[in-house]
């Protein structure tokens, strides 16, 4: 019985070391009488929400395959795939260019930004906004990458904006909030939302603020902003989401 | 590959009768799926249960009579350590007691039983009496191995819980004097009435009813092992706490380290229900936290940055523990000593939680998606792997996204959560991953925990 059992062992693992090797062919051998032409890029492009009122975030979610420099204009030159949060004070459409050997393909998202109810009519003086419009304009979420932890380099900016707002308005007391895309356990995914809020609170403190004004609160995956099964409902989950807290104020 | 037959053999220790199964299944680690027709094991103790004998003429009789052989039947099949002989096979007769069995006529051709469970069964004025025996077949004049007498109100759900006892005796006669697990529970979350809430059931998925209600919603049900409180972790006000209820009291006790500051998950206990670990932020990240059940000697265990979460007590010593740790990414399963040292990291890679230890103290089981990934292909399968050697089993497979396993009391089942098609189940199997049973079926139940007894 063993012996049958090691040959059929070998016959497999032959067969799956052969597969192995023939996977890591990066340069397969073509016919040589039909060349295949190289495929053109497929791209992507989708901004989420499509739709904000001037000061909220969108994020903007990109794939393409086949390229082998993938741009966006105003930003430049960006991974094949990618996430990044942008915060349009108009109208904007965004356009991504990927170039391989195929050629070359566009693809372009467009955010229509309406402008914050009524704040045009008294521009000196904020007074219209509510408070919380006010805060959500100044303390703005984050974003993480899957499965981390680790504020992305570009939002300690995000965080400086909102330490400096807090510092000016030392009434408010913020409750960070840690979320999570629907993959993932329950249970570890709350201490992953917690260790989201609080990498956030980390820096807020060091940007100044006191830490009895910060409060951390994770949801885990439990209370999601979006809910469809796609990767840039998952990205707009994986979020460090900041609110006045309402036990504040007094 | 040797070692992991070698394993499997180890694997299955756990129930001297499971050892039958493996030693004619592949070696392979993968697919080691035998099945529900267990190979006819020679192993597996051929047992028969007759009908019980209604007596008396009280309308009540027939109904639990029929509630009562449905149950009893069901226990001893899933048992893990029986090969029943179907109803079809058996003879028709429903002996009474002793003096009513033709052992031979259960000892022959179709039926082949070793053994038989059979007796009595009825009721009178709201009461239920069930004379239960066991008898070897093969050895006619030798005393009965079991004779017992229940009773109880006669209602189904008494029915089922006579029938659970039998099972239990009978199991624990045959099965190596490890009683079997039929009066044990299972608490779990459920969403089904709206906000997530604690849950109880039998261990077959009856009697599934509300626990206690607390804070916007809860997770991680842990019973104690005396079976009087359970710790859970609740979101309220402010913030997450971890509650414990007293089942004796009717109410919630003290628990002051659970609610002092920060976010507290994964209430555990340990084997001798002196101690409990958790999870909680109030140092500014989530670590694992131990501390007595009355509060006293609160420590920290671990300090690295990143979630900590999900401990389990090795329930055989109480002297380590398992979490699950994101201190290098994905998280991972380790194991330490609870004084936090001796760290052991026990998996080598993709995304691994929800450990529960084995009442033996020999294996983990866990949820383990080996190939984790945007876009990779592995699915989230629960596992089980013998400490010693890290040698791991795959026990579940292509179906679903498996998590939360918890042994049963006699160390022979798994319950874990299954979801599929964004619906959430809870399921039954033995330890090797055979006999796969759906308990729960609205979509919205989790994290089930298995009692201790």
């Amino acid at each position: 019985m063993i012996s049958r059992k090691q040959i059929w062992i070998a016959l497999v693992l032959t067969a799956s070391v052969a597969m192995i090797s023939g996977c890591k062919k990066k340069h397969p051998i073509q016919p040589a009488a039909t060349p295949p032409a190289a495929a053109s890029p497929v791209a992507q492009l989708t901004a989420t929400p499509s739709t904000i009122t001037a000061g909220d975030q969108v994020v903007l979610s990109w794939k393409t395959t086949d390229a082998t420099s993938v741009s966006i204009d105003g930003m430049g030159s960006v991974p094949s795939a990618g996430v990044k949060t942008v915060t349009p004070t108009q109208t904007t459409t965004y356009h991504l260019t990927a170039s391989g050997p195929g050629g070359n393909t566009d693809a372009t998202a467009t955010v229509t930004v309406n402008p914050a109810q009524a704040a045009v009519a008294v521009p000196q003086n904020n007074s219209s906004m509510t408070a919380e419009q006010m805060f959500k304009a100044n303390v703005q979420d984050i974003f993480f990458d899957y499965d981390s932890y680790n504020v992305r380099t570009g939002d300690e900016s995000v965080l400086s904006k909102a330490a400096a707002y807090l510092a000016a308005h030392p009434d408010i007391k913020v409750v960070i909030g840690g979320y999570c895309d629907e993959r993932g356990s329950n249970e570890y995914n709350l201490t992953l939302g917690q260790s989201r809020a609080d990498s956030a609170r980390k820096i807020l403190e060091q940007d100044g603020v006191a830490p009895n004004r910060l409060r951390v609160v994770s949801y885990g995956k439990e209370r999601p902003f979006c809910s469809e099964h796609t990767e840039s409902c998952w990205q707009q989950n994986r979020r460090a989401g900041f609110s006045m807290d309402g036990a504040a104020g007094n | 590959m040797m070692h992991g037959f070698r394993f499997l053999r180890r694997l299955v220790l756990v129930g001297t009768a499971i050892c039958a199964l493996f030693s004619l299944s592949a070696p392979a680690q993968d697919w080691v799926h035998i099945g529900s027709n267990i190979p006819t094991g020679s192993q597996r103790i051929r047992l028969a249960a007759a009908d019980m004998k209604p007596v008396g003429s009280d309308p009540q009789t027939p109904l639990l009579k029929a509630t009562f052989d449905t149950t009893l039947f069901h226990d001893l099949s899933n048992a893990g350590i029986f090969e029943m002989v179907s109803k079809s096979m058996a003879p028709t007769a429903m002996p009474g007691s002793p003096q009513e069995i033709n052992l031979a006529q259960w000892a022959a051709a179709p039926a082949n039983a070793a053994f038989v469970a059979y007796g009595a069964l009825s009721a009178s004025n709201g009461h239920l009496v069930v004379y239960g025996w066991l008898q070897d077949d093969r050895n006619a004049g030798t005393a009965p191995i079991l004779t017992r007498q229940y009773s109880a109100d006669a209602n189904d759900d008494q029915a089922r819980t006579l029938a659970h006892q039998f099972a239990d005796d009978i199991i624990g006669a045959l099965g190596g004097g490890v009683r079997g697990i039929a009066e044990s529970k299972i608490y779990f979350v459920s969403a089904r009435n709206g906000s997530k809430q604690i849950w109880e059931m039998d261990y077959d998925g009856q009697n599934q009813h509300p626990v206690v209600r607390a804070g916007i919603l809860s997770e991680s049900p842990r019973i104690s092992p005396d079976n009087s409180r359970l710790a859970f972790a609740s979101l309220g006000n402010s913030g997450w706490t971890i509650r414990m209820y007293s089942f004796d009291l009717r109410r919630f006790v003290a628990f002051p380290p659970g609610a002092q500051g920060g976010s507290n998950f994964s209430p555990a206990w340990s084997g001798d229900g002196q101690h409990i670990a958790f999870s909680s932020s109030r140092s500014g990240d989530p670590d694992i936290w131990t501390c007595d059940v009355n509060g006293g000697n609160l420590k920290k265990l671990t300090a690295f940055r990143g979630p900590d979460v999900s401990p389990v007590w090795n329930p055989r010593t109480n002297a380590q523990i398992a979490w699950v740790s994101g201190r290098t990414g994905l998280p991972q399963i380790y194991i330490m000593d609870t004084d936090g040292g001796n760290v052991e990291r026990m998996t080598d890679g993709g995304y691994a939680i929800s450990p529960s230890w084995s009442p033996n103290g020999q294996f983990l089981a866990f949820s383990w998606n080996r190939k984790y990934g945007p876009g990779a292909p592995g699915g989230q399968d629960i596992y089980v792997m013998d400490i010693a050697s890290l040698r791991w089993l795959q026990l579940t497979h292509d179906s679903g996204s498996n998590d939360f396993p918890t042994w049963s009391p006699d160390g022979r089942h798994l319950v874990f959560e299954r979801t599929l098609d964004y619906k959430t189940t809870l399921w039954t199997m033995l330890a090797d991953g055979t006999q796969q049973q759906q308990l729960t079926q609205t979509g919205k139940d989790f994290m089930p925990n298995w009692s201790w007894k």
